[in-house]
């Protein structure tokens, strides 16, 4: 028996495989936005308006993770683009080995942008790196304006984030501008959108920056 | 299903170093887990049990984690304080102004091997 020395954290290996992920979608010019969020903040919602308002400019494609069935992708189908389910097989993360997979089948290359619906959670999806470009986080208005504090470490990852459903402010005691300065205590170079994928407001500024970030991602 | 994922990668890293290094078997894996790092240990520990039956390389590996406590620095007066005890606010002059310096930690310390 020898003793051998690691000395490596637990997400190394992931770490090193998403950033060879990483060089060879920005090569490829396709830009990967893992899009995080707890189950039920719109996420789905959010892709199929912003399918609509963006297809006819860029090749959209979406990576659907979850635990199991296919209803999401069912869904970004209906809406024109390419989606592929890509079961987790009970994990509560995408990793990038599992994202690379799902993007050969999706065959990725013919595509400007490629969104990893991630599993609905907000915890271990911010562990984890999928070789993404961006990390986008949703927070919805029924969640409440205090998860910056319960999960920090999203608010950390995340280069937008996206408060959703804002069209039911009215009746939530959510506190979007608390919400905003305990997002940005933790990262403060965080681009904060409020949207609502129902109404359609502050849906321009979110697809605009969501385009500068395609086009930056071709250069 | 946390602590599962967690096993992947371990024995993902495992595996590899196995190959890089041309190693038989692993008899002992030691674990630094910080005390705030999210793994709870007895599931980690029945999780691991389970995988490694499946995991021909890994059955003969034992488990052994070191726990790192967690510490809380200050920045409104400086101070350093355990985190499990206190939280978020500073016991000293109940600050929210706290960052976490260790103990969110998952490290794989050494491994024994058979070559």
């Amino acid at each position: 028996m020898k003793i051998i020395e690691l000395k490596e954290t637990i997400t190394a290996s992931n770490d090193r495989d998403a950033e060879v992920l990483r060089s060879e979608l920005k090569e490829q010019k396709t830009l990967l936005v893992n899009l995080m969020a707890s189950p039920g903040a719109g996420k789905t919602t959010l892709l199929e308006r912003t399918i609509q308002d963006l297809g006819s400019k860029y090749r959209i494609a979406v990576m659907e993770a979850d635990v199991d069935s296919d209803v999401d992708a069912k869904r970004i189908e209906m809406m024109g683009a390419k989606a592929v389910q890509a079961h987790t097989g009970g994990m509560c993360h995408m990793d990038a080995g599992m994202t690379r997979r799902a993007l050969e089948e999706l065959n990725a290359p013919e595509s400007d942008l490629v969104v990893l619906e991630n599993v609905g959670n907000l915890i271990c999806p911010a562990e984890f790196d999928t070789g993404a470009g961006k990390n986008v986080m949703l927070l919805s208005v029924p969640e409440g304006d205090d998860k910056p504090l319960k999960y920090p470490l999203m608010f950390t990852t995340s280069d937008a984030l996206l408060i959703t459903k804002i069209d039911v402010l009215p009746y939530f005691d959510f506190d979007a501008e608390k919400c905003i300065e305990r997002a940005k205590k933790l990262n403060p170079r965080i681009k904060v959108f409020l949207v609502s994928s129902k109404t359609g407001e502050g849906m321009e500024a979110w697809e605009s920056w969501l385009s500068d970030a395609i086009d930056s991602w071709k250069q | 299903m946390h602590e599962m994922g967690i096993i992947l990668h371990l024995a993902k890293t495992l595996d590899e170093t196995c190959e890089e290094q041309n190693l038989k078997g692993i008899g002992k894996v030691v674990l630094q887990v910080g005390e705030v790092s999210g793994i709870m240990t007895d599931y980690f520990e029945d999780c691991w049990n389970y995988f490694r039956t499946r995991h021909p390389r890994l059955e003969t590996a034992e488990l052994v984690i070191e726990t790192i406590p967690a510490f809380t620095y200050c920045d409104h007066c400086g101070k350093t304080y355990p985190t499990v005890r206190f939280g978020r606010e500073c016991p000293y002059c109940h600050s929210g102004e706290t960052w976490l310096i260790r103990g969110n930690e998952c490290i794989i310390k050494e491994i024994e091997v058979y070559d």
